[in-house]
């Protein structure tokens, strides 16, 4: 019952992938992360942020992060994320079958 | 421990925390624009533009909780409140009818929990406890058990953790110028501990109490007559109370709340066996093989199955059979589980419960198409809502769960209703049956969790039922069409109307199934009444006169009933009067003996035996019950004369094969008896009765002490009894007559049990018609409303108040004809379950089936009238324009 979700897709296994790559740097709030996935990836990917709050939401409640309300420096209320252990586990293992596949699509790319 | 968090998470108000959330990203995007050098507003709007619909986001997020259904439910259960608080009357209407329905099947849940499943107050572990009775080959029925059979049983069984043996009986009790009966049981000496009651004040019965003649003269009462005759006094151990005329000391109190283990009666003494000749008119049956009188119980030891215990049981019955060939020859032992038990009342209520819980049942489903058919209007009047909400991004299942919560919300009151209305009809079942003998019948609903759950899953069910018919349409609506017209049409109404018209069909044919039912036991109860039961009933009065209990030996005893006799047969307008060991349809049992016959060859495993009643002199004259030949006894039949008896026509076909038996003789019990007349065959228990063979002894030859008396007189009850107790009293002041009542009186209360089926299929049939009725009325109304502008149209293009009458009425009643249709084939096919309750009525009976047709037409077309004539009233210009 509690584990029981709708299979993600693979746009949203990347998009997890992302957002618990950019937690793992440190705490952040969604605005953040947004910006943070532009920036370092040089404008290329540009979050859809109608679906990053889902997906924040979705992972706070399988426990990959956890959120709480922080006050920021020009005075504004955010919510503030932060990987949890599962959720650096779930990322290594991400981060894993990603090189994978990457590795795998390289060279089949190399190799044509 | 993550789900604990979450589900902390699913109750914190997430809604306000992700607006909050989504502001904060708002600002800041456009804090980044502004710095990029747009203006405010256009950096606002920008911001906006790359989010998206805020809408869309918060329902996506909310919809990715795993606890979302509690936050849901607990958000759904508020709106529901507050859209059933602002529709007070649906909401009304719709918790009376579910109220009505699940009251009903939590009260006939209770009433088969604690007359059926069970019975017994206090007593562990009903679920091991199995009746046992005997039983003969070639005889139908159950018999009684004897007690050295029993001890038998008990030695050579191993599956068996106890053996409960037990008898009803009774005393008498006199109060003022009233004697009451009081029932009460003897017992083996086990008997509490094997039951796990332990007394509330002193002790059980021990060991070997049970045995030796008349040789343990004590008792244990009931905590009702502690407190009644002795005023709850704790110093009563040890004090004597006189039971059938013999004081016996009482070693202990009984708790509050036990009455015993007999369905039907509230017992209120229990006496050692071993006190058995006491109750038997100083007939010692201990150590007699022949003489069966023991009812009781088994407690098998866990594990144990019915059929591994019957086997044994068997086995033992027939070693016994081989051993005791003159006794046992054709006995055997059957073991029953307590619901079926063959020798109290739980038998004779059995048809009526299965009435009652077929009824309620289909009461319920009635009830939940008419709060389905209530949902549903609300349903299409909240589809714009629907739409709305749906094309903004909630999930159907969002809504689904929206509907349902509202049917669960629904449920939930109406349960707690139905709870309290089922306490109040808990009891019904005794009040509906009548006192018979004095004693006051114990038929009491039990509500245990065991009932709860029960209701609380009909009441889940129920939910379901009709709450996920409007939920799955509603779930199924057309965005595009739904928000281009919401009305419907009269004539060719299309939609989901069908789904309306639909259960008021189901709840038509329903209701027609149980005026049917009840229109057949009406005329079976009519048929049994005007059965005759072989003797008078008008003209005739009964009543008992208890002179054992009194204290009086034989002879005292034979003097006061001559003496009596003569009294009351000077007292003006009494024709005839007798006395007689039972009147016909008492409570108690007839005696019963083994029989033979010169020049009839029983078969020779079987052992023929008859039931025989000791009357006086003009018994058979005063009870109107014909003579066929020979004579009915005299006086001159007495201690002196030789022994003889009467028969009666089953027996003479029976025994002697259409030759005329007078002046041959029967053996009973070992004694030869000159027969001198042949009776008509009478009904002896109860109307329903099959014949089986009776015969009549003098009471003189086989005398009792304790008996009825039968008046033939054309005066009433309350015009001869004060009479009565005078001349009694004048032969002594210490004896009181039981309850006088008239034969006829006699005869109803043994129908007790087709009386409450009769009862409960009325009221119910009538309730299952006005829910209904109400449904019927409820789908016309909202199609009236909802085809205001097409009735408008009509009646613009000249349709006259009549046409729409019609109009209307004529789409009800179709609905009402095919429900009728349904109900009779379905009627034709139930009814005939019922065949073993009627009597002298056919299934199919027309006059049921017509009569049913009759009032459920009168009650439909009474629920068409008002939206009818409200169509009638409709304003064309008004409607037209709106």
């Amino acid at each position: 019952m509690l584990r029981r979700h709708r299979k993600p897709d693979a746009l949203q296994g990347t998009l997890d992938l992302l957002v618990l790559t950019t937690l793992s740097r440190g705490p952040q709030h969604g605005y953040g992360i947004a910006g943070e996935i532009q920036t370092i990836s040089d404008e290329v990917l540009r979050v859809e942020e109608g679906s990053l709050y889902p997906a924040l939401h979705r992972m706070e409640h399988l426990g990959w992060i956890t959120a709480g309300w922080q006050t920021t420096s020009n005075n504004r209320r955010a919510r503030l994320y932060r990987i949890t252990r599962a959720g650096q586990k779930r990322l290594d293992e991400e981060q894993a079958k990603w090189d994978r596949l990457t590795k795998a699509v390289g060279k089949v790319l190399r190799f044509a | 421990m993550g789900w604990l968090r979450r589900l902390r998470g699913s109750f914190s108000p997430t809604t306000s925390d992700l607006d909050d959330e989504v502001r904060f990203h708002l600002d800041a995007r456009t804090d980044e624009y502004v710095r990029s050098g747009m203006t405010l507003d256009e950096a606002r709007q920008a911001a906006r533009r790359r989010f998206g619909s805020t809408a869309l986001v918060g329902e996506r997020t909310r919809d990715v909780d795993t606890f979302r259904w509690i936050h849901d439910f607990r958000r759904d259960a508020g709106y529901a409140l507050r859209m059933l608080w602002r529709s007070p009357g649906f909401s009304i209407l719709a918790i009376l009818c579910l109220t009505l329905g699940i009251g009903a099947n939590a009260a006939v849940f209770s009433w088969i929990e604690g007359i059926l499943l069970r019975p017994y107050p206090l007593v562990v572990d009903q679920d091991r406890l199995f009746a046992v009775a005997g039983t003969n080959r070639g005889a139908s029925g159950t018999h009684d058990v004897s007690w050295p059979d029993w001890l038998d049983l008990q030695r050579n069984s191993t599956l068996i953790e106890s053996f409960i043996a037990e008898k009803i009986t009774g005393t008498t009790l006199s109060i003022g110028d009233r004697a009451e009966r009081a029932p009460g049981s003897m017992v083996s000496a086990n008997y509490f501990d094997a039951i796990g009651v332990p007394p509330l004040l002193g002790r059980g019965f021990e060991r070997g109490e049970d045995s030796g003649r008349g040789a343990h003269p004590v008792t244990v009462i009931s905590y009702q007559m502690w407190q009644n005759r002795f005023h709850g006094d704790p110093a009563v151990l040890g004090k004597t109370q006189v039971l059938n005329g013999l004081p016996h000391t009482i070693v202990g109190v009984a708790p509050d709340g036990f009455y015993g283990t007999f369905v039907g009666y509230a017992f209120q003494f229990w006496v050692p066996a071993s006190m058995q000749p006491q109750f038997d008119a100083g007939v010692y049956k201990l150590e007699d093989r022949g003489a069966r009188w023991i009812e009781g119980y088994v407690r098998l030891k866990p594990g144990v199955t019915i059929e591994q215990a019957q086997a044994e049981m068997s086995a033992v019955a027939s070693r016994l059979e081989n051993d005791y060939p003159d006794t046992n020859r054709g006995r055997g032992i059957q073991l029953f589980p307590l619901w079926q038990t063959p020798f109290n009342g739980a038998t004779s209520m059995l048809p009526a419960l299965g009435v009652s819980l077929i009824v309620v049942i289909a009461v319920l489903l009635i009830a939940c198409a008419n709060v389905g058919n209530l949902l549903l209007v609300r349903a299409f009047a909240r589809q714009q809502e629907m739409t709305i909400r749906l094309s903004i991004g909630a999930g159907r299942g969002r809504l689904v769960k929206q509907l349902l919560t509202e049917g669960v919300i629904l449920s939930a009151f109406a349960g707690t209703g139905g709870l309290v209305v089922a306490n109040w009809l808990r009891n019904a079942l005794a009040v509906l049956t009548p006192p018979r003998g004095g004693v006051v019948l114990r038929f009491p609903g039990e509500i245990d969790w065991r009932v709860l759950v029960v209701s609380a899953s009909v009441c889940l069910v129920s939910t379901l039922l009709f709450g996920l018919v409007p939920a799955m349409l509603t779930s199924r609506i057309d965005l595009a069409g739904a928000l281009r017209s919401e009305s419907c049409g009269l004539v060719g109404g299309r939609g989901k109307a069908w789904v309306r018209s639909t259960l008021v069909l189901v709840q038509m044919s329903l209701s027609f199934v149980l005026l049917v039912g009840a229109g057949l036991l009406i005329q079976t109860l009519q048929a049994v009444r005007n059965s005759s039961p072989g003797f008078s009933t008008q003209g005739v009065l009964t009543t008992g006169v208890d002179l054992f209990t009194a204290g009086y030996d034989t002879q005292r005893a034979k003097n006061f009933q001559d003496e009596l006799i003569d009294r009351i047969q000077a007292l003006g307008g009494v024709e005839s009067v007798a006395f007689s060991r039972m009147a016909p349809f008492s409570y108690r049992s007839y005696s019963s003996a083994p029989i033979a016959v010169d020049g009839y060859d029983a078969p020779l495993d079987q052992q023929p035996t008859a039931d025989y009643n000791e009357v006086g002199p003009g018994f058979l004259a005063t009870m109107g019950i014909p003579l066929v030949a020979g004579r009915e006894f005299t006086r001159a039949d007495n201690e002196t004369t030789p022994l003889v008896a009467v028969v009666d026509e089953t027996m003479a076909a029976q025994f002697w094969r259409g030759a005329d038996p007078v002046g041959r003789r029967v053996q009973v019990s070992g004694r030869w008896m000159q027969i001198v007349g042949v009776a008509r065959t009478a009904k002896y228990r109860n109307l329903l009765e099959t014949p089986r063979p009776f015969f009549y002894v003098p009471l003189r030859q086989n005398f009792s002490a304790t008996t009825a008396l039968e008046i033939r007189t054309a005066q009433g009850p309350a015009a001869i009894a004060p009479a009565l107790v005078r001349e009694i009293h004048a032969l002594d002041a210490n004896v009181a007559p039981s309850e006088l009542i008239t034969m006829r009186e006699q005869v109803e209360r043994t129908t007790a049990s087709q009386r409450v089926s009769v009862t409960i299929l009325v009221v119910f049939g009538g309730l299952a018609l006005l829910l209904a009725a109400i449904g019927l009325y409820g789908v016309m109304a909202s199609t009236v409303s909802q085809s205001a502008r097409e009735l408008a149209l009509r009646m613009a293009l000249g349709a006259g108040a009549s046409d729409l009458l019609r109009l209307v009425l004529s789409k009800g009643l179709a609905l009402t004809a095919g429900g009728v249709v349904l109900g009779a084939a379905a009627a034709l096919e139930l009814t005939r379950l019922m065949g073993y309750l009627l009597y002298k009525v056919s299934p199919r009976d027309p006059i049921a089936f017509g009569s049913a047709f009759v009032v459920i037409t009168v009650a439909a077309a009474a629920a068409c009238l008002v939206p009818a004539w409200r169509a009638t009233r409709t304003d064309p210009l008004r409607a037209l324009r709106g």
